[in-house]
């Protein structure tokens, strides 16, 4: 099917698909849909939503048919998000499964684990949460100490993880645990699907600055994995999540890049703008002015380092370079946000305040630098597989 | 539109790598300053410039250029950039050729493009009237006299000025509309002052005094004038931010090739995560200058009407990075890159000059901000 053909289908398709409601922009955390054994759908709308783009594949647009996806070409993908953005249509599933998970399983899975797992995540059927740092293992994750021993057909698991996004909300976690206690450290971690709902599992989610808690600490006491849920080879957990990883920079990024509230509209709304639409603030200008640019530079290089990595250039430690400028790039964007809007962006929840999003949005853009591998990682990853530099 | 080059591309940015490295090294720009050159570029490297295809790059084929698009002119220019070369290039290939492509009668055309293809005459493009730039500060007149015109005012810092027979002169005409009037700067009535600037390139001042302009000294081929002075002037900003870009690109290999070098403590000084820090940094503020350049010059190429935007940003950005990047090329190369025997120094004059011509950082941010609405 030519590209045309399959645009012309595909926008007939949506028409007829998504519903109107769905085509609405975001206006809180409840409109985005999550999935999961135990998730609530905010209306019926989201429900039908994320049916019929499951029941396409659309959920996954190129993954394989057999596990669930759509099986499109990469420039059939491309169009069929164009043609979703022409609409205003919300996304009908956001996961860490798709995210993260299953690019892994897709490399790393066996066929068994694939088929097990990919289709659930495609569905919204199950909800998926990423166990990586530990108290004592941040920017230094490979010195991790969640420990697994391996009996018969089953791993016996104990130890904490911290930063688990969405833990309490999650039905399965895929976690780094350290199953080779004589190997050096490199080598030592597996990477292990395990079930949530098993009473050696428990969850206490952490409050923020944001006054959200969207992420957990995650306690393993004695709880059990089998081995047929280890993804890879015992030890090639490290890396398993290397890999992962940098989907989890592309994922950050694109959050980031996402628009969300400008500075303009912020302006707007605060009533400081002139006659001619000029910000009144020359200074707070001319800063907007540079964010301008730089998202402009930044959108220019996401697409240039795709089309590099199409033509076989790989896009390699340049995702740790996209990380630090996508992050940064947004907290600037709060902040000159925080700026624009002046004491309205200081309200905070109560019944003549609305519900505080603005500031929420700039409290929860400080984790972006941190989350992922902090800016600083990002930089030395920069200086020693970029440039090239020595380590000390 | 697309990021990575095409064959040709490719072929010209090699042949211009290769030619540039051998033909205008740095130590050619050292020997233009040294020797005082009176016009501080060289006449012999432009005939070469025109016998590679380089002058007439934005010339059709029918006038005796290559026409390959202003993508294939940021190559050339990026590679100039890297080697510091001083030459009418911007001047002569990018604003005349533009100023003739969208302004020039049919008759301008076939007398001006094939001279500029064949590196037979320099053109030089005079607009600022003022130290900063202000495209729409102009208070030179033109002054209808018979056929022809009368033309009075002055002109500063006009790049390739001093080497230059040909000026492009910005002048409002009787409906205050700027229009580009041809001009001999050996006219009666032209005076010229040469510049020298810390690039040790020379550009001039000129003083207009009631000059006698025959009527085909009028760029009359455009339906509207100030749209096409804007076009030419956003041409000249994307091309400037390519050369801008080679700069920053040099300076940043020449810096890191020294930090893997230079041992203190008794250990290489790029193991130190200070350093590594700004490097990295540095990295991707040129990943974000190479990015805009090359979507401002496609988009000039493929979708003008789109340009302005992107030229401006490319612009502002470029200038931003190259002056960071020869800045921070300095302070890691520690007190040699203080010295005139190390070439950090130049590069670090050369972007702050490249950034001045057609408007700096924060003219380009200014400009963003008005084509964005706000």
């Amino acid at each position: 099917m030519s590209l045309e053909t399959f645009r012309k289908e595909t926008r007939a398709w949506l028409e007829e698909n998504c519903p109107a409601s769905m085509r609405k922009p975001i206006k809180s955390e409840a409109d985005i849909c999550w999935g999961g054994k135990t998730w609530t759908f905010a209306s019926e709308d989201q429900k039908v939503w994320l049916e019929r783009m499951a029941e396409k594949g659309w959920t996954v647009p190129t993954w394989p048919t057999e596990y669930g996806g759509g099986g499109l070409s990469k420039e059939e993908a491309f169009v069929l998000k164009e043609e979703l953005k022409a609409i205003g249509a919300r996304s009908p599933l956001d996961s860490f499964g798709i995210w993260m998970l299953g690019p892994a399983l897709l490399k790393y899975g066996t066929y068994e684990q694939k088929l097990e797992h990919l289709p659930p995540i495609a569905r919204g059927e199950i909800r998926w949460c990423q166990g990586y740092s530990e108290p004592g293992a941040g920017s230094d994750l490979v010195s991790l100490r969640t420990k697994g021993v391996l009996d018969g057909d089953t791993y016996t698991v104990n130890g904490q993880k911290v930063w688990t996004s969405y833990a309490d909300k999650s039905d399965w976690i895929f976690a780094l645990v350290r199953t080779e206690a004589d190997a050096p450290k490199y080598n030592g971690i597996s990477f292990l699907l395990i079930d949530m709902d098993q009473p050696g599992v428990s969850t206490k989610p952490i409050k923020l600055i944001s006054g959200k808690s969207p992420f957990c600490e995650t306690f393993f006491d004695d709880a059990k994995a089998l081995v047929k849920n280890r993804v890879g080879e015992a030890g090639q957990g490290w890396e398993i999540a290397k890999y992962l990883l940098s989907h989890e920079r592309a994922g950050i990024v694109s959050e980031a890049a996402f628009g969300g509230l400008n500075p303009v509209s912020a302006a707007h709304k605060a009533g400081e703008v002139e006659d001619d639409g000029r910000l009144s603030d020359p200074l707070l200008r001319g800063e907007v002015a540079k964010l301008t640019i730089d998202g402009l530079a930044f959108d220019a290089t996401m697409r240039r380092v795709k089309e590099e990595a199409d033509h076989g250039e790989g896009v390699g430690a340049r995702a740790s370079m996209l990380k630090y400028i996508g992050t940064e790039l947004n907290k600037k964007r709060n902040e000159l946000n925080m700026s624009a809007l002046g004491s309205d962006g200081l309200l905070w929840e109560g019944e003549n305040e609305g519900d505080g999003d603005v500031a929420r949005s700039w409290l929860r853009s400080r984790a972006n630098s941190i989350e992922g591998g902090t800016s600083e990682i990002q930089l030395n990853i920069v200086a020693k597989r970029v440039l090239d530099m020595p380590s000390a | 539109m697309s990021f990575v080059l095409n064959e040709d591309e490719q072929m010209m940015r090699d042949s211009a790598r290769g030619f540039f490295g051998e033909s205008a090294p740095v130590s050619a720009l050292r020997k233009l300053r040294d020797d005082n050159d009176p016009i501080g570029f060289s006449k012999d490297l432009w005939a070469s410039m025109a016998e590679m295809g380089f002058c007439g790059v934005l010339v059709p084929e029918d006038h005796g250029g290559v026409d390959l698009g202003y993508a294939a002119a940021g190559l050339i220019l990026e590679e100039m950039g890297r080697h510091l070369t001083s030459s009418p290039f911007i001047a002569t290939s990018v604003l005349a050729a533009s100023a003739f492509n969208l302004a020039g009668t049919d008759a301008q055309k076939v007398e001006h493009l094939p001279k500029i293809a064949a590196g037979e005459a320099i053109y030089a493009f005079a607009i600022d009237e003022r130290a900063r730039h202000n495209p729409g500060h102009i208070e030179t007149r033109a002054t209808k006299d018979g056929n022809g015109f009368r033309l009075s005012g002055k002109k500063r810092f006009v790049a390739a000025g001093t080497g230059a027979d040909t000026l492009i002169v910005a002048a409002r005409t009787e409906d205050d509309k700027i229009n580009l009037f041809l001009v001999d700067p050996k006219a009666a009535g032209v005076s010229l002052q040469s510049r020298r600037t810390i690039d040790s390139h020379m550009p001039a001042d000129f003083t207009f005094e009631d000059v006698k302009l025959d009527g085909d000294a009028l760029l009359a081929g455009a339906d509207d004038p100030e749209k096409a002075y804007e076009q030419i002037l956003n041409a000249g900003r994307a091309c400037q931010a390519a050369e801008s870009h080679g700069v920053a690109v040099q300076a940043f290999d020449t810096t890191l090739e020294y930090l893997k070098g230079r041992e203190q403590f008794g250990v290489s000084i790029a193991t130190f995560q200070g350093l590594q820090h700004r490097a990295a940094h540095l990295y991707g503020e040129l990943e974000l200058s190479q990015s805009l350049v090359r979507r401002a010059l496609t988009t000039l190429d493929t979708q003008p009407s789109q340009a302005p935007l992107w030229c401006m940003a490319a612009k502002a950005k470029a200038t931003q990075v190259s002056r960071l990047a020869t800045s921070e090329g300095i302070q890691m190369h520690g007190g040699v890159g203080m010295t005139d025997e190390y070439d950090i120094g130049l590069y670090y004059k050369r972007a702050q000059a490249a950034g001045e011509f057609l408007g700096d950082d924060h003219f380009g941010a200014g400009e963003v901000a008005r084509l964005s609405g706000y």
